[in-house]
């Protein structure tokens, strides 16, 4: 047969386009609900990772229950919009973001851990191919990070997409968000070596400067919105 | 098994490994080899996912070989290794969800190697089924040799650690060693890449130009 001829190769095109396009909607539409629920599954892993809780080979749904005792959705002046079980977990953070201020639903995840009560924020932004985004938790002062978790979706290997690692994440503990005044500043992300006077600073990733950029510019805005929240707090920084 | 490894066969696979070597003798490949060899871990990945990847999607072009049309070859050469990938990053999501997450960005580079077209050009379009998946395997291993021995020389003197486990000890450092910030950066993938095609070369007087 003359492969060649124009009838023959408008034939082969149609007709491999759409066993393509047929074969991966019915790969798509058959896996749609296993794959939203490990999407389910994985950000409440997220949300403990945050909190240093393992929970590899474990059933995490349990380990959730166990350890989220509230989730809470705030406004931006601090007042409790609701506390029914699982509306903080279904807020789309992205939506959240382009609304103004005083309209977004904030979800704040209360957590007991050993007795003690941690607030878990969710945190979004940018990196510098795609969304980065994580989660962070903090001291019953609204201060003091206890643990963090951070994830990207297509960061440079090795570079960038180190701010998933362990080292990376650990220079957060302990760091306060708050200054003497107990006024909002965030944490910086500079350069091993910089420092800034009125912030508490961890160090950046050597050839990951936008998504380390993307990290602190993430925090900044997105505990920013927490500010009358964290006003609440009772104890100041230490810097 | 005699007839499945001939040394026709023989040569396919082992000639990527050195002589044809995708990255080092063909130049294909080089993007992904800069952008995941920082560290050893995501280069053993990239590896191993590209050899999979490369060896069935010859297998497939190789037995569309005769009903392609000459014009649009690329295109459908294209489709089958997108559609390939597509279809394993789905499954991946849905049953390994720990694994595509540690995958991500991985897999979508695999659509853009270009040691995939080549040897879908190059060899598929013309050869049988087995030997064309013996060819992908070959490849598939000669490109993850070079990014593991690149990865090797950039983690070590890089972060001082390989596969994550620390190397260099602290007495090292305590001493006034320095990890080599330059090492984590792209160019000097590309500094050990030609040093590597260097040696190669001069091993291999025929390859000289």
């Amino acid at each position: 047969m003359d492969t060649n001829k124009n009838g023959y190769t408008l034939i082969y095109a149609t007709v491999m386009v759409i066993v393509v396009a047929m074969m991966l909607a019915f790969v798509s539409g058959a896996l749609k609900s296993t794959q939203d629920k490990n999407v389910r599954l994985d950000k409440k892993k997220q949300i403990l990772s945050s909190l240093w809780i393992n929970t590899d080979g474990q059933d995490a749904d349990a380990l959730y229950k166990k350890y989220i005792v509230k989730e809470l959705v705030i406004n931006s002046k601090a007042e409790v919009l609701s506390e029914k079980p699982g509306e903080a977990f279904d807020i789309d953070i992205k939506k959240e973001l382009s609304k103004k201020l005083e309209d977004r639903r904030l979800p704040i995840y209360v957590a007991n851990v050993d007795g003690k009560t941690k607030y878990i924020i969710t945190l979004l932004g940018t990196g510098l191919w795609g969304p980065i985004w994580g989660y962070l938790a903090l001291d019953a002062d609204k201060n003091t990070i206890f643990g963090t978790y951070f994830s990207h979706a297509s960061e440079t290997p090795g570079l960038g997409a180190n701010i998933t690692e362990a080292p990376f994440q650990q220079q957060f503990v302990g760091k306060h968000i708050l200054n003497d005044k107990y006024e909002f500043v965030s944490v910086a992300v500079l350069k091993a070596g910089q420092t800034t006077k009125t912030q508490e600073k961890v160090d950046a990733i050597s050839g990951g400067t936008i998504t380390s950029k993307g990290v602190e510019k993430m925090l900044l805005t997105c505990l920013g919105q927490y500010d009358q929240f964290f006003k609440q707090t009772t104890s100041g920084g230490t810097n | 098994m005699a007839k499945l490894f001939s040394e026709k066969t023989k040569q396919v696979f082992l000639g990527p490994l050195s002589k044809n070597n995708p990255i080092a003798v063909q130049v294909l490949g080089i993007c992904s080899a800069l952008a995941v060899s920082a560290n050893l871990k995501p280069a053993l990945v990239m590896g191993i996912s590209v050899t999979v990847i490369v060896a069935f999607s010859n297998v497939i072009i190789s037995l569309l070989r005769n009903t392609i049309p000459n014009r649009i070859r690329i295109i459908v050469q294209l489709v089958v290794v997108a559609a390939l990938v597509t279809v394993v990053s789905e499954f991946l999501k849905a049953y390994a969800y720990d694994v595509s997450v540690k995958l991500s960005v991985y897999i979508g580079l695999i659509i853009t190697n270009c040691i995939l077209m080549g040897r879908l050009e190059a060899f598929a379009m013309a050869n049988k089924p087995w030997e064309s998946f013996v060819d992908g395997l070959g490849n598939g291993f000669g490109y993850a040799v070079i990014l593991i021995v690149v990865g090797f020389f950039r983690e070590l003197f890089g972060a001082g650690s390989l596969l994550g486990f620390r190397i260099i000890p602290q007495s090292f450092y305590d001493a006034g060693y320095m990890n080599n910030g330059l090492m984590m950066m792209p160019p000097m993938a590309l500094i050990i890449l030609a040093c590597i095609i260097w040696w190669h070369r001069s091993k291999n007087k025929e390859l000289q130009e």
